[in-house]
């Protein structure tokens, strides 16, 4: 068990809490850093992956684990990342400027679609932003101009410092800069005024209302942090898809970011990372899987989406809190040894929450 | 010149009135104490002066500048802070992120310093934690820092909630049934912050209230309501004899 003496005020303001926290993460940084020279390309390409679908996830995690607003139509950010770079890339604009165009016009289509639907809450909310991804895919068919409609889009792939991006090593290393950009970003964004207004919002709009938290401009100023993340991630996935057609950006990518933050651990950013694993890996593993199971069963075409839902559900039954929330049990069983109990993190039941004012 | 005034305030939710015509004033530094039966509007006229609710008659008036029409986010900024009869902590979060959003209002950086978190963003955050820290030392929270709001018993919540209407600096704090649900030694305690508060931080306190002894012995004027009406106001001592009062209270 460790305690933490408390000298200072900076040690609740800085991201680490202790030595060990710097320890174990730098090392994870090195592995990271080191892992071209331990797996092959494939693997890399696999990894890539997951660091996209975490940047896509903390976007989404900002919006529904800390802000408390459902979107079922992220995959719409995803896409307007991704075509607005494909498309800045094709008329000749460098990859490092192309970048912080996508990430601003994500912000702007957030704040600008945040305003009128986030007047909206529950299951309305979640109505009108599965809308949203249909919107987006009907844009993306029809407006050929800017998207190549349903022939799709080759996305160039640029050089950077000579290094071209058809290179797995070049692209993961540029994967895992941006996420781990983007983690900065949110923690940073999460230990301030608005970070902590967003979490206000989440627990108790009255409260925070009364405490001088403008709702109307914290619920865009969310949608539109949420959508920059997510479009970012949509720029890199372009380059990891190399292709875009529209049908990429479907509803099922959504609820693919939704399954990762539930999975993951709602309200926690470790939790987008082991959800992104969870996700970029689960198609993987069915994949090994299908060839142990009974042909009738494992050439099924339903299998994999089957499987997801299957997944959520159980996530959501036993386990509210995600991968992270069980990592969290873990260490403190290991950390308490013999005297853990069970009933730490049974949720208790309260009755002081009501609907009057 | 009294601190807070409210005239004519009338609020009718379709055709039940739940506030008719109520006025009153609150001079600077008073306890000043609203009771009345369940029903009577109490709550309602605390939700009308922190415009939760639209009155469809009447005006507020604080420090002389009349914020009927203020939009509800910016009462607080003006140095009116308030708690709620049910709680309305941010449950998930712990008691020092639950205060530093006492401090919201004061918030100078924007968002690009907090994604960059600038010097300026680090050293506003130490400046609120100075502040948080008095009201820490003043309301004895110092083993709850970092607890969550799920993990405290409840009369420690409503010291929280408390507290972090404090962290605003109001000038004005409104206290919902500030002692409902506490055993009688945290109601005597409350009963000596309260005066504290009035004496030490000079805020003027507006406090619904049921426990007459605690009434009785904090407050410096009462009103009380009934029905959305103004039944009696004045000294604890009146009130306590008013023949109205007694009516309302325990009937004929």
């Amino acid at each position: 068990m460790r305690f933490i003496f408390k000298t200072n005020y900076a040690q609740d303001i800085n991201i680490a809490r202790h030595g060990g926290d710097k320890f174990w993460y730098s090392l994870l940084i090195i592995l990271m850093l080191a892992m071209p020279l331990i797996i092959d390309d494939f693997y890399l390409g696999e990894i890539s992956y997951v660091c996209i679908l975490a940047i896509a996830g903390i976007g989404l995690m900002i919006l529904s684990g800390y802000t408390g607003l459902a979107s079922l139509g992220h995959a719409a950010f995803l896409g307007i990342g991704a075509y607005t770079h494909a498309f800045l890339l094709t008329n000749g604009v460098p990859f490092f400027a192309s970048i912080p165009i996508v990430v601003i016009v994500s912000f702007m289509v957030g704040a600008l679609i945040g305003i009128p639907i986030l007047r909206l809450t529950g299951m309305y909310l979640a109505i009108a932003t599965l809308a949203l991804c249909f919107i987006a895919e009907h844009v993306f068919i029809k407006w050929e101009h800017f998207t190549g409609g349903n022939r799709g889009m080759p996305v160039p792939q640029p050089e950077i410092m000579g290094m071209s991006f058809y290179d797995s090593t070049t692209f993961y290393y540029v994967c895992l800069a941006f996420l781990i950009l983007s983690m900065f970003a949110a923690i940073n964004i999460l230990r301030s005024p608005t970070g902590r207004a967003f979490v206000a919002i989440r627990d108790s709009e009255i409260a925070a209302q009364s405490l001088g938290v403008n709702l109307g401009l914290y619920k865009a100023l969310s949608f539109a942090i949420s959508g920059a993340f997510t479009g970012l991630a949509g720029a890199l996935l372009a380059h990891y898809i190399g292709y875009l057609a529209p049908d990429i950006f479907n509803i099922f990518l959504s609820l693919t970011l939704l399954l990762l933050i539930v999975v993951g651990g709602m309200g926690s950013l470790h939790g987008t990372v082991f959800g992104a694993i969870f996700v970029g890996s689960l198609p993987q593993l069915i994949a090994i899987c299908r060839d142990y199971l009974p042909s009738s069963v494992g050439s099924q075409p339903g299998l994999e989406p089957m499987l997801f839902g299957l997944i959520l559900v159980l996530f959501i039954l036993y386990e509210p809190l995600g991968i992270y929330g069980r990592w969290v049990k873990i260490k403190l069983f290991f950390q308490l040894f013999p005297t853990y109990k069970k009933q730490t993190f049974k949720k208790q039941k309260v009755f002081t929450k009501s609907d009057r004012v | 010149m009294s601190l807070f005034e409210v005239k004519n305030i009338t609020v009718s939710f379709g055709g039940v009135k739940a506030l008719n015509d109520v006025s009153f004033t609150v001079d600077k530094g008073e306890i000043f104490t609203i009771i009345g039966p369940n029903g009577a509007g109490k709550s309602t006229l605390f939700n009308v002066i922190s415009r939760i609710y639209e009155p469809s008659n009447g005006e507020i008036f604080f420090n002389g500048e009349n914020i009927s029409k203020i939009k509800p986010h910016n009462i607080s900024a003006l140095g009116i802070a308030r708690t709620f009869q049910n709680l309305e902590l941010f449950e998930n979060a712990t008691v020092l992120q639950n205060m530093l959003l006492g401090r919201h209002i004061y918030k100078k950086t924007n968002i690009l310093s907090e994604i960059l978190f600038t010097n300026k963003t680090r050293q506003q955050e130490r400046e609120h934690r100075l502040k948080i820290e008095e009201v820490i030392d003043f309301l004895d929270l110092q083993h709850y820092r970092d607890t969550l709001i799920n993990g405290l018993p409840y009369g420690v919540r409503k010291n929280v909630e408390l507290a972090r209407a404090l962290c605003t600096a109001p000038k004005l704090l409104l206290l919902d049934e500030p002692s409902s649900g506490l055993t009688n030694e945290e109601t005597n305690d409350l009963g000596f912050w309260i005066k504290d508060i009035q004496s030490i931080l000079g805020i003027t306190i507006i406090m619904i209230e049921h426990d007459m002894s605690f009434v009785n012995k904090v407050s410096d004027r009462i009103l009380a309501l009934n029905y959305g009406e103004i039944l009696a106001s004045g000294l604890p001592s009146e009130i306590k004899e008013n023949a109205d009062v007694k009516q309302a209270y325990m009937g004929e």
